[in-house]
């Protein structure tokens, strides 16, 4: 391995991709934020929580090479350093797989904390991909993080699971139950961002949604064929053709990594061309 | 038209979105105050009914009804009991 030992110590920073409900955009949101910080040097990690339904590993990508998961690692059958899969596009980029035989009960908070830790010691960014639902996998992703993106529809259905989430994160994590640590940074990144059905009154607005969640906005990602073909040929979005969707995720992965860029909304078609332009000149 | 994804023009009058709006923040006001599982008493607040009533009159199970009814700011416990004109009363509730 190509490992240079950078000057600095690694970040060591975790954050937690979760939603409660399914179908939202996790996975694509969890590649395609591990794709972005990597491809800005930062050395990532990113993780699959999904014990049993493994799929991190397709859309990054690399699910012919899964040799040793998650699940090995904790259970000592492996090391960390067999079981990490090394990005072919990006080299500093790891995929760590989960099992696709095991169940969540294979997921020990010791074990989890241990991986955790290993992990810290030589990354930047450790992304946690969580399951749906608000059981034990889900929990064993956002317990350890510092921060945590929840990725949100402008839906009903989402929205209130995002609360939930929320609430989970402020009760169920180890930094809300050691009283002293600051507490997980939340931040929703709003997915399946429909401008043309908000301007009907079919959707609610990213403003609708922030006001019922009250939390800080990461990023608005459009609704776009893009992100389904990112997934059919097994690339995080982006790293594929420019898209409104890739710039959107570039746009919260310099969020994360401290910059101030201003919101914007950018869609595949209509009045393109100017509006972007307009809409970088900021 | 707007350039970002924020509304800059007032929406027409209540439509599907805001309709959506309303009713997450009722519901969520509540789930927030008092825990997503509330509710959860409910059944065995049903059952203590039913054995405090059966103490007195003789009712079936399903003549008792719990319902909850959540409001934005107060929220309601309504019970119906249905006693059977015929319901054979227990005198011998105290022995």
């Amino acid at each position: 391995m190509t490992s240079q030992m950078k000057e600095e110590a690694p970040l060591g920073k975790v954050i937690v991709i979760t939603s409660g409900k399914g179908g939202v955009g996790k996975t694509t949101s969890a590649a395609a934020i591990s794709a972005g910080l990597a491809k800005l040097g930062h050395k990532t990690v990113v993780i699959d929580f999904d014990v049993g339904l493994r799929n991190l590993d397709m859309i990054m990508g690399c699910e012919r090479r899964v040799v040793f998961d998650f699940i090995n690692v904790i259970q000592g059958d492996a090391r960390l350093k067999q079981a990490l899969i090394k990005d072919k596009r990006l080299d500093t980029l790891f995929i760590l797989p989960t099992s696709q035989t095991r169940d969540k009960d294979a997921l020990t908070q010791e074990g989890v904390e241990a991986v955790l830790n290993e992990l810290k010691e030589e990354f930047d960014y450790i992304i946690c991909d969580s399951p749906a639902g608000i059981e034990r996998g889900a929990q064993m992703a956002m317990y350890f993080a510092d921060e945590a993106i929840v990725v949100t529809n402008p839906e009903v259905s989402s929205v209130r699971d995002s609360d939930r989430v929320l609430g989970l994160l402020n009760s169920k994590t180890k930094r809300a139950e050691n009283g002293d640590d600051e507490p997980v940074s939340a931040r929703v990144l709003l997915t399946r961002h429909d401008q043309a059905r908000i301007d009907k009154g079919e959707m609610m607005t990213v403003e609708d949604v922030l006001e019922i969640l009250a939390v800080p906005l990461l990023g608005i990602v459009p609704e776009s064929p893009a992100v389904l073909r990112a997934s059919n040929i097994g690339t995080p979005v982006v790293l594929g053709d420019p898209c409104a969707a890739a710039s959107a995720y570039e746009d919260a992965v310099a969020r994360i990594t401290g910059e101030e860029i201003e919101m914007r909304v950018e869609t595949d078609r209509g009045p393109g061309f100017l509006q972007k332009l307009f809409g970088r000149t900021a | 038209m707007s350039l970002f994804g924020f509304s800059l023009k007032p929406r027409r009058q209540k439509q599907s979105a805001q309709v959506a709006k309303d009713r997450l923040q009722i519901l969520l006001a509540h789930e927030r105050s008092r825990g997503a599982d509330t509710a959860d008493f409910l059944p065995q607040l049903q059952n203590d009914v039913i054995a405090v009533i059966r103490k007195y009159v003789q009712v079936a199970d399903n003549d008792v009804d719990i319902r909850m009814e959540k409001g934005s700011d107060i929220s309601s416990i309504e019970i119906n009991i249905e006693i059977p004109a015929d319901a054979p009363r227990k005198r011998t509730a105290r022995g």
